[in-house]
């Protein structure tokens, strides 16, 4: 049975890179054979204080597929938050209703909180901008999957590298496997120091570019983020800089052929739509994989696995 | 001509000195401290010449003492500070302020989208840099440092 029975995620630094193998390993078998029913004596609840579609869908169809019973709701709204419960309490009453918490809430550090009052296991969906450690693992599944290793790799990174949470841990991730990093963003939203210190800290490199183009040649991955029209005090600044991060299928003649592109989606334009077609684009089974992986994990918490 | 050595902040017979305060952090020690609400003589002296610092700050609170734990709240904003203890007019103890390795309860993150300031949650941090004071909040993972650090009094 798993190490990770009983545990919570809620950062990506709760587990080491031995779990997240285990984790990766656990969802091939799901990919493989996804209709699994070993959580049929399991109650899932799915907190979502805010709107998600990609995020709630793929965890409750996870469950589905392992048989769990879903209850939980997808909007705080009719519910007794709207009454002013606090989240203390509506965590302690889920906590007797169901065998696992999958959450999300726009607070940051509201999982981690949530974790420390439910006496069931807590998985983080997304607390503010602060974590969304599920889609970093499937991240992580997506490129073993499309690379055939998490080592030694040219991973580049796009867009918006200062407020992209899932950049951020991403970047934290594959510290761990002796990645080498492109960083690719308009001046105004480069990755973080902090971030670039783990890098640093892990004894790797990055190197900074403010064009997509000069990253094309040398990638195995190509992780594309949105850049948001909001984030620039000066209009004239997003119009100078915003096509500096496009990525279309002219600019991937030369790319190495194993290059995969993700996305965390939703994409608004930074992927032309041209990109679908070519074999490099991987985003869409990208998002399928956050069934596996997050089959694996509920699974492995669970302690069916 | 003899040189007369004046004391200039009276001596007390029992309790706590804290000497060498950096000028500008005289007022936020006794607000830490909740020294407003103190029922005793508590003396106030402030732009003192010092070797140390040029100018500096003491307090002077009598019939109080301190533990280790309140005194780190000191250490915060005042970081090369002086507690003494004082009994029968004598130093019984003399030691710097210590900033601790993590901070519970007293300080508010400064993230306004932290679970802490949204709820009853009381606060944790982890004390990353001592000496340029950098806070983790052990919620929402954000910093909190000497410029924007409050404190829950």
């Amino acid at each position: 049975m798993s190490t990770l029975k009983g545990r919570n995620l809620i950062s990506i630094t709760d587990f080491s890179k031995e779990e997240y193998i285990e984790v990766l390993d656990i969802a091939e078998g799901f990919e493989q054979n996804p209709k699994q029913r070993i959580l049929s004596d399991k109650v899932v609840a799915t907190l979502f204080f805010e709107p998600s579609t990609r995020t709630r869908l793929s965890f409750e169809s996870a469950a589905n597929q392992l048989g769990a019973r879903i209850i939980g709701f997808s909007d705080p709204g009719g519910t007794s938050v709207q009454k002013g419960e606090s989240l203390h309490d509506t965590i302690v009453m889920v906590s007797s209703y169901a065998d696992l918490i999958v959450m999300r809430n726009p607070k940051e550090g509201s999982s981690r909180y949530a974790s420390e009052v439910a006496t069931v296991p807590v998985i983080n969906a997304g607390d503010g901008a602060n974590q969304h450690p599920t889609q970093c693992m499937l991240d992580l599944y997506s490129i073993r999957k499309t690379q055939g290793t998490l080592d030694n790799l040219n991973i580049a990174v796009v867009g918006d590298l200062k407020y992209g949470r899932t950049v951020h841990s991403l970047v934290q991730a594959m510290c761990n496997f002796n990645a080498t990093f492109h960083l690719v963003s308009p001046t105004e939203l480069k990755l973080p120091s902090s971030v670039k210190m783990s890098i640093k800290d892990a004894g790797l490199k990055y190197y900074q570019y403010t064009d997509i183009r000069s990253i094309i040649p040398m990638a195995d991955i190509i992780y594309m983020t949105r850049v948001q029209r909001e984030r620039f005090p000066d209009p004239l600044e997003y119009e100078r800089v915003k096509d500096s991060c496009i990525l279309s299928a002219d600019m991937l003649q030369g790319c190495k052929p194993n290059m995969r592109v993700l996305h965390p989606l939703p994409r608004v334009n930074e992927i032309t739509t041209d990109v679908d077609k070519t074999p490099y684009a991987y985003y869409f089974r990208q998002a399928q994989n956050g069934v596996y992986v997050r089959q694996a994990l509920m699974s492995a918490i669970l302690g069916a696995k | 001509m003899e040189t007369k050595k004046e004391l200039v902040v009276p001596a007390i017979e029992n309790g706590t000195v804290i000497d060498h305060i950096p000028t500008e952090s005289v007022y936020q020690v006794i607000h830490i401290l909740g020294l407003e609400n103190y029922n005793d003589e508590v003396i106030i002296g402030n732009h003192f010449q010092s070797g140390k610092l040029g100018r500096k700050g003491i307090i002077k609170i009598k019939n109080k003492h301190f533990t280790k734990e309140e005194v780190s709240k000191v250490a915060l904003v005042a970081p090369f500070v002086t507690i003494i203890t004082i009994q029968d007019y004598q130093v019984i103890e003399k030691f710097p302020t210590e900033i601790p390795d993590h901070i519970e309860n007293f300080v508010k993150c400064a993230n306004p989208k932290c679970i802490t300031n949204a709820e009853a949650v009381p606060t944790k941090f982890d004390v990353v840099d001592k000496t340029n004071l950098k806070l983790r909040c052990h919620y929402c993972e954000k910093y909190t440092t000497k410029e924007t650090i409050h404190f829950n009094l």
